[in-house]
């Protein structure tokens, strides 16, 4: 049948079972925005900033699993997405952009609103093409939408000027992708495994650090039962939170600059780290040279190119994570571990990392605490970036997988507000929390019209501590408390949200954020509460920068000295 | 240690192949030294030989990162392979009536051919690996070396199937099936 190139995309996509997609319109995407209606069953949602689109892509495909899509018009709309699209490629997320582009007997003629998005995104993206025959564009989305999702996820791009949505052509659906080049390797290699299972099955003091990488393979059932079959302590990345309950006996947190003291010093003391689905990030390792010195690591991941590339391995496994472990389990044999697991509790107990003190002003982790109290946990937790997405990720307990979604490697301030928004629309029977700091909210505030507009029940904390506070701490340990240009000048948050058609209160006393937050879940429809935090409040633990993942900074005591 | 290296890869004839390629070198800070590309007897499919300077482990680091580009088939580094290297150098050297017979016996100990003669100038060509190129223009260079211009690398694993060999039949590699061919299951330590 003859169909436009709108057409035949918008076929392709709900082909694909994309039911959603975020998008912004422009002058060469009038023909996308004049065939989208007539396809009801792709949901539009306008956003207001084409950065939302790409976080709340992201926000989606994260508790989904399923390819985020968003739309931007070219120039611009093109550019306004790319720090998503990075956001998406450093945390392995599967987003599909789209972007118009002039028609191409303009292209390369610097004609109005052109960029060269392809050539932009290269770096980016998984996989990106500019589309210059309608009759290729069947083809086109269907490998797009392959790449993004199988292998290591990540986001790709489709660049389709003007003239190809227009031009009719005969629309196939084809049936099978020809990458001859694009191969992800899903099985790892048995004799890698049953090296790594031998190792396992005579150490006395391993470790698993499971990362974002056991969230993409689903491979919760596998995790626990190779930690409960070995008795293997786990501690988990910060992109891994949630995928190991811990609540679990074996869980011991997570780990890195910010991670729990007994995390890190298990890991530094373990004589085997299990590392699965995770990249040895920086943040993660501390110095990398002094990173878990007396371990031998099994590094498994399904991307080839992350082993060895920040830390070597000892045993590296190429595979998809759940498959790997399935035949790692079968392999594995009871153990005990009694004296290096007492160990590890001893360590707990020297450093509680999740304690919240004695004050009387309003403490950013208590409302963490209370906001997880008042959900019994059952919610999902995206942040934005900075203290308090350090402390939504060590005041709340997480039991469920992907309950917390979080810029990881990117650290994308104006992440949480779209990405809620995302989050929300994949998980409409979920409670969401928007937590936020007083910078990064406005990096993204537009995206409240968005929610308004959708009436999607999202509750939002807002943390105003009239600080780019991250800086700020940074600025007062590193720095010598040599501040600048992190004090903000704030508006009046629940006045933005009154104008936007939002109900909020602003919470400045500890007995009123027990309330405020139960107001906010009862109301139906975006709710935001500004809470007016201790100011000088600084993160802990702290690894500080240079130093090996033992050389944390713990909350100083009363007396005021930094305990170590 | 850090040394000369020969990436060969397989790629499928897409626009931005090489951009791709150029970019996650650039990326990883590699000096690209050469790039050769051209079609091979496959339809569709171009044969690429990076010469990058590196130390092993970094390189093949990098190796693994070409091979996640999309359209690129297979990738080999053929550094510790005894390959066969050329290259192909155009040098046009200023010659006058005095100089002209030494040029020309020198271009005859490198077994080049001289396929363009100028009252005061002559275009030799060479081809060789890169030691003997560089060698020849070294002593080319005293004469006056007007114009240069070098292909770069391509080399061939000696002996019979190379890490880049496609057999008859044989698909290029397995594709939605997401299976193991023999070759790979067989892999060594990553
Ligand atoms: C887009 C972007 N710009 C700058 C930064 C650097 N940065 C990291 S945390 C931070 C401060 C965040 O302040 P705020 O949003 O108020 O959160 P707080 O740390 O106070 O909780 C900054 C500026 C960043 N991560 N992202
Ligand atoms: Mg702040």
């Amino acid at each position: 049948m003859m169909k436009t190139g709108a057409e035949i995309l918008c076929e392709c996509l709900l082909k694909e079972g994309v039911e959603v997609v975020f998008g912004f319109p422009g002058g060469v995407l009038l023909p996308l925005y004049d065939t989208l209606p007539k396809y009801p069953e792709l949901r539009h949602i306008l956003v207001r900033h084409e950065q939302g689109a790409a976080h709340a892509a992201d926000g989606y495909a994260r508790v989904t699993g399923k390819v985020g899509v968003c739309i931007a018009t070219s120039g611009p709309g093109a550019t306004n997405l790319v720090t998503g699209i990075a956001n998406a490629y450093l945390d392995s997320v599967p987003v599909l952009a789209i972007t118009g582009q002039v028609p191409t007997f303009f292209i390369g003629k610097d004609a109005f609103q052109e960029v060269d998005i392809t050539g932009i995104t290269i770096p980016i993206t998984k996989y990106n093409h500019l589309v210059l025959d309608a009759g290729d564009l069947a083809t086109y989305v269907r490998e797009a939408i392959h790449i993004a999702q199988t292998g290591r996820p990540g986001p790709v791009l489709l660049d389709i000027p003007r003239d190809v949505l227009q031009a009719k052509t005969e629309f196939i659906f084809p049936e099978k992708i020809d990458l001859p080049g694009y191969k992800p390797k899903l099985f790892g290699h048995p004799s890698q495994i049953k090296k790594a299972t031998d190792l396992i099955n005579t150490v006395e003091r391993p470790v698993i650090i499971a990362g974002h990488g056991v969230n993409i393979s689903r491979a919760f059932p596998e995790l626990k039962e190779l930690a409960e079959k070995s008795q293997i302590p786990v501690v988990t990345t910060f992109l891994g939170i949630g995928c190991f309950p811990e609540s679990h006996v074996l869980s011991y947190g997570w780990l890195g600059m910010h991670g729990m003291g007994y995390a890190n010093k298990a890991i530094h003391h373990s004589d085997l780290v299990i590392a699965i689905g995770m990249r040895f990030d920086d943040r993660a390792t501390g110095v990398v040279s002094a990173f878990a010195p007396q371990a031998q690591i099994i590094h498994i991941d399904i991307d080839a190119a992350e082993i060895g590339k920040n830390l070597n391995a000892d045993i590296p496994i190429v595979g998809d994570i759940k498959n790997v472990l399935q035949v790692m389990n079968k392999q594995i044999t009871k153990r005990e571990h009694v004296a290096w697991l007492s160990q590890l509790n001893e360590w707990r107990t020297m450093h509680p990392a999740t304690e919240i003190r004695e004050h009387e002003g309003v403490l950013p982790q208590y409302i963490i605490r209370q906001i997880y109290e008042a959900t019994k946990g059952d919610t999902i937790i995206v942040t934005d970036v900075g203290q308090q997405q350090m402390w939504a990720a060590q005041y709340f307990f997480y039991d469920k997988p992907n309950s917390f979604i979080s810029s990881g490697g990117l650290g994308t301030m104006g992440f949480g507000l779209p990405a809620s928004i995302g989050v929300k629309v994949g998980a409409p029977h979920e409670t969401v929390w928007c937590v936020c700091g007083d910078g990064g909210f406005q990096m993204t505030v537009q995206e409240l019209a968005t929610m308004v507009q959708e009436n999607l029940d999202i509750n939002i904390a807002v943390m105003n501590n009239g600080w780019l506070g991250m800086v700020r701490q940074w600025q007062e340990l590193i720095y010598n408390k040599r501040y600048f240009g992190t004090q903000l000048y704030n508006p009046d948050f629940v006045k933005i949200a009154e104008a936007y058609g939002i109900k909020g209160v602003k919470v400045s006393k500890k007995i009123d954020v027990r309330p405020a937050i139960e107001k906010a879940m009862e109301h139906k429809g975006p709710f935001l509460i500004e809470f007016v935090v201790e100011p000088e409040e600084n993160v802990y633990p702290f690894v500080p920068p240079g130093k090996t993942l033992v050389e944390f900074l713990e909350m100083p005591s009363p007396t005021g000295s930094l305990k170590k | 240690m850090t040394r000369k290296h020969i990436l060969v890869a397989l790629v499928q004839d897409k626009p931005g192949v090489l951009n791709r390629i150029a970019s996650t070198l650039r990326r990883r800070n590699f000096n690209i030294e050469s790039i050769a590309v051209g079609h091979i007897e496959i339809p569709n499919l171009s044969r690429m030989t990076i010469v990058v300077e590196g130390d092993d482990a970094k390189v093949e680091q990098v190796r693994k990162q070409l091979d996640r580009v999309v359209e690129v088939i297979r990738i080999s580094d053929i550094t510790y392979e005894n390959p066969v290297e050329r290259e192909m150098a155009m040098i046009k050297v200023k010659a006058s009536a005095a100089t002209r017979s030494e040029i020309i016996q020198i271009a005859d100990i490198f077994r080049t051919n001289i396929v363009d003669v100028s009252p005061d100038s002559l275009i030799i060509v060479a081809t060789g690996n890169q030691e003997k190129v560089d060698t020849l223009i070294e002593l080319l260079r005293g004469f006056g070396i007007r114009e240069l211009s070098r292909t770069g690398t391509i080399a061939l694993p000696r002996g019979g199937a190379g890490p880049l060999t496609i057999e008859e039949n044989k698909p290029l590699r397995h594709v939605v099936e997401h299976v193991l061919s023999e070759e790979e299951e067989n892999l060594p330590n990553w």
